[in-house]
């Protein structure tokens, strides 16, 4: 993986512009412009400018912190590596699968992670940039300068990310770094009062949902020439998919298009991650750069998340979102769609999706009862992948789809990570 | 006769500035202080927000209040807290990260060189030749992570992992009245 502008032939002389910090972003990062004296761009890089270590420190701890470790690894997605790590100890402990009770209090909890990380991303960090344009007056660029010019749109994003976090509330426990989820499935069923408080709100929620699609729609049609172009390039693109093809965001096989639409990678198993992807590290960051062993480092890179995802799976298993998702497609005409911007739109209909989702989930009897915990073999191994939210996805420098999560069990009784931290 | 008395202005209430910044945090902080949720649309009618990661404003400003989100684990953390201790008036240590290391400070036991060698280029999975990243760019880690109050002095601390949005409201609530924050049974926590 490689890019014309990645490294500057002759960087001595040349005029050093830094973005730093990158803010309205999930993440520590920082950019990198190099000028010559024309004022063209010679060199851009994304930084990413934290280590922690979180892949080596958790060895050696019992297995069951690691769910409510690891999940502090991000703030913004803590239920997708608290997820992550759980249906890896699945596997660790056997225990697969797990109840039909778990697995769906699992993918409501899952759901509502990805409703409240989308509605922040859209509205809270994103919007300004739409609604007023990339080079508005910067102390008005936040959602507080949202909040005052359209009150309406800033209230329904609060609300959203509200609801999706109420979700995660009553199924993990806590809003942030619950404690829900433990290795071989749940620890706690949905209460009848908080399940009723949420069919309560559900309804409200599908409306908006489906306005800010509609949002997000019509600012690609008023100028099209821009979010057509800004920031577009061609990449391969992967995702999960359930086995069936249709989109899932708590489980699945991998799934991988190339640049033109064809599949060039299907059905893969979670458990197969390290013989799939490599990762690569450049001196410059301290993200890796993961990539298709099959395609190697120059052209094996791919896009995650929300472009990805709408466009690899083959339906969509709601209809609001499914009807949503043939209208995104068919704007590429046939051809798949590289935009950058597109990522917002492909993004609110997921976000309609996981409240479709949520919706029926409300309504199923087994999160209110049922067994939660199952057992088996011990296998020593396990991986754990998930659908990401990083908005960093967004960036050439892609990461890898999923947390996923490796973990090995050792001579002593205590597993290991063998994957490193995913910023 | 005496001279008349100059004439000055009557005060004017003014927002109080507050800024935010995650050091070696997980953002988890600041989520939890959107989890006021509609609460915010009241709270910025009493506040306005100087440097944080919610805004664009690069540099930091002259501020009543600096919101501390994470300890320290690289050389930058620890320029910007001196930073945020000179031009903010009340500096608060917000969860456990920024209160003792949190989390993050797990990797105290291990050698930080031999911790960088062991996630850049000896985990399965790396291509052949990674190298541990280097460039001037990065800022350098430290060997330990630490909490905040051993760099610069902490006005208060909001303890929890992370402080509920309750927390927050009642904080921050508590300063814009004048009052000295006291936090109530319920949202003092340690998890």
């Amino acid at each position: 993986m490689s890019f014309d502008l990645e490294t500057a032939a002759a960087p001595e002389g040349l005029r050093r512009v830094a973005i730093d910090p990158v803010s309205r972003v999930e993440g520590h990062g920082k950019v990198t412009i190099l000028l010559d004296e024309q004022h063209r761009v010679r060199q851009v890089r994304l930084h990413i400018v934290e280590f922690r270590g979180f892949e080596k420190f958790i060895e050696g701890r019992p297995y069951w912190e690691v769910p409510v470790m690891v999940q502090r690894l991000c703030g913004i997605c803590p239920v997708s590596h608290h997820l992550a790590a759980s249906k890896a100890m699945d596997f660790v402990l056997g225990a697969n699968p797990i109840t039909p009770s778990a697995e769906k209090i699992r993918r409501l909890m899952h759901y509502g992670q990805v409703m409240q990380s989308h509605a922040l991303h859209f509205f809270h960090l994103s919007s300004p940039d739409l609604l007023f344009g990339f080079d508005s007056e910067v102390n008005l660029r936040n959602i507080v300068g949202v909040a005052l010019a359209h009150p309406d749109i800033a209230k329904k994003g609060i609300m959203l990310r509200k609801f999706g976090q109420e979700v995660i509330r009553v199924t993990a426990g806590k809003r942030i770094h619950g404690t829900g989820s433990v290795p071989g499935g749940m620890n706690k069923h949905v209460s009848r009062a908080d399940r009723d408080m949420l069919k309560g709100d559900v309804q409200q929620m599908l409306e908006w949902a489906q306005d800010a699609v509609n949002i997000a729609k019509q600012l690609h049609a008023q100028n099209p020439a821009m979010y057509d172009s800004f920031g577009s390039f061609r990449s391969n693109m992967l995702s999960l998919v359930s086995s069936d093809g249709a989109m899932d965001l708590y489980d699945g096989v991998l799934r991988a298009r190339d640049a033109t639409g064809k599949i060039i990678l299907d059905g893969a198993s979670d458990q197969s991650y390290l013989d799939l992807i490599e990762e690569e590290v450049r001196p410059w960051t301290y993200m890796k750069f993961p990539h298709l062993r099959s395609l190697g480092r120059e052209t094996g890179w791919y896009r995650v998340g929300p472009l990805a995802r709408v466009q690899n799976c083959d339906i969509i298993p709601s209809p609001l979102a499914e009807a949503q998702r043939r209208e995104f497609i068919a704007w590429g005409k046939g051809e798949p769609i590289h935009a950058t911007l597109a990522y917002h739109w492909a993004r609110m209909v997921e976000m309609l999706h996981t409240v479709e989702v949520i919706k029926d989930l409300l309504d199923d009897a087994d999160i209110l009862d049922g067994d939660l915990m199952a057992s088996g073999e011990r296998r020593g191994e396990g991986v754990g992948i998930i659908q990401p939210l990083e908005r960093a996805e967004e960036a050439k420098f892609a990461g890898v789809e999923g947390v996923a999560q490796l973990f090995q069990e050792q001579p002593t009784g205590v597993f290991n990570s063998k994957q490193p931290d995913l910023p | 006769m005496t001279p008349a008395l100059p004439q000055y202005l009557a005060p004017q209430p003014r927002k109080l500035k507050v800024a935010t910044v995650s050091l070696a945090g997980c953002f988890g902080c600041h989520m939890s202080f959107l989890d006021i949720d509609e609460r915010l649309l009241e709270l910025i009618e009493h506040i306005e927000f100087d440097r944080s990661p919610l805004t664009d404003i690069k540099e930091l400003g002259h501020c009543d209040i600096g919101l501390i989100e994470g300890g320290l684990c690289n050389s930058e953390n620890v320029q910007v807290l001196r930073e945020f201790r000179a031009r903010c008036k009340t500096l608060v240590a917000v969860g456990a990260c920024a209160i003792t290391g949190g989390l993050p400070a797990q990797r105290n036991h291990l050698d930080l060189g031999a911790l960088l060698n062991d996630v850049y280029r000896s985990r399965p999975g790396m291509t052949e030749g990674s190298m541990v990243p280097n460039d001037p760019e990065l800022p350098l880690p430290l060997n330990h992570v630490h909490p905040i109050h051993e760099v610069v002095h902490v006005d208060y601390s909001l303890p929890g992992c992370p402080p509920s949005a309750d927390a927050f409201w009642s904080f921050l609530t508590d300063l814009m009245a004048g009052r000295t924050p006291h936090l109530g049974h319920g949202l003092m926590r340690y998890d």
